[in-house]
């Protein structure tokens, strides 16, 4: 057993075995962490989620999950969706501008070549 | 079955999976319907049942569908990149998002050369020095779409690069 638990087996008040799937990635001083995925995810859920991966991808993992259970804490309407749909419009926004100022690009161009053949 | 309760054959989807009687204040019928069982098992597989039923009690009932369908589109997005979620989505937007801004500050400033020199000949057009600064010059000195040179209003701290 880890003689200090780590921040999910405290959260769930049991032993926190050597080989726990949780420690490596939930410090015991960052308790929030770990409460904020628990209450979206749930630990069976995690612990399942990170058995399916490779060792060296559940850090990552790990990150993105509570990064997603923040948003959805912060917003339980649309979570991280609500920035994907923010981005999405922002996106459609600046292409659509880029055409425009690249049309008045071409027709400056063109206005300045038309000066050019005039003045010869 | 002794003791089996009939399930109602409208059950919803949760409750069909769930195997268990759907009843008319059932949480999850009007957001899964029976043809819903696979958007249910999604969403049930990476949020559990108990925990997606904790979240829409929380919302108010108008706004409970957008809730269903952006946990479904998570958790759709989650089975298919079990590492990164999302969040591998919003990474590559961002990256969009920045070659737009680049791209534009660049239309932008040979807008503003063309502009300038309306009533001459001018050779700015053709000059290899123009094309070589604006392929140069880095992101945080062009104008951007609002005018302003911070790219930080377009950026979320997703803390460690290797989401990009």
């Amino acid at each position: 057993m880890n003689p200090k638990r780590c921040a999910a087996c405290k959260y769930l008040r049991r032993r926190c075995p050597k080989d726990c799937i949780f420690a490596p990635y939930f410090p015991p001083n960052d308790p929030a962490k770990f409460a904020c995925i628990h209450r979206i995810y749930g630990a069976g859920n995690v612990s399942k989620m990170l058995q399916q991966l490779p060792d060296q991808t559940r850090a990552e993992a790990v990150e993105s999950l509570c990064f997603e259970a923040k948003c959805r804490v912060d917003d339980p309407v649309y979570g991280c969706v609500g920035i994907i749909h923010l981005l999405q419009t922002q996106i459609q926004n600046a292409q659509n501008e880029l055409a425009k100022t690249q049309a008045e690009v071409a027709v400056a161009q063109t206005k300045l070549s038309q000066t050019q053949n005039s003045d010869f | 079955m002794r003791g089996h309760e009939p399930r109602s054959s409208s059950s919803c989807a949760a409750c069909k999976l769930l195997k268990r009687r759907c009843t008319p204040t059932c949480i999850f019928a009007p957001y899964f319907r029976s043809s819903d069982l696979i958007t249910f098992a999604k969403v049930h597989k990476v949020f559990g049942a108990s925990n997606v039923s904790k979240l829409l009690g929380e919302v108010p009932e108008e706004q409970r569908q957008e809730t269903v369908n952006s946990l479904a589109y998570e958790a759709e997005v989650r089975l298919k990149d079990p590492v990164y979620g999302c969040i591998g989505a919003i990474a590559s937007l961002q990256k969009k998002m920045l070659e737009l801004q680049h791209d534009l500050a660049v239309a932008r400033t040979r807008l503003l050369a063309h502009s300038g020199v309306s009533n001459h000949v001018s050779q700015l057009d053709n000059s290899p020095e123009l094309a070589a600064f604006l392929d140069l010059v880095p992101y945080s000195d062009l104008m951007l779409l609002d005018g302003s040179t911070s790219l930080d209003a377009y950026l979320y701290d997703l803390g460690q690069p290797p989401f990009v």
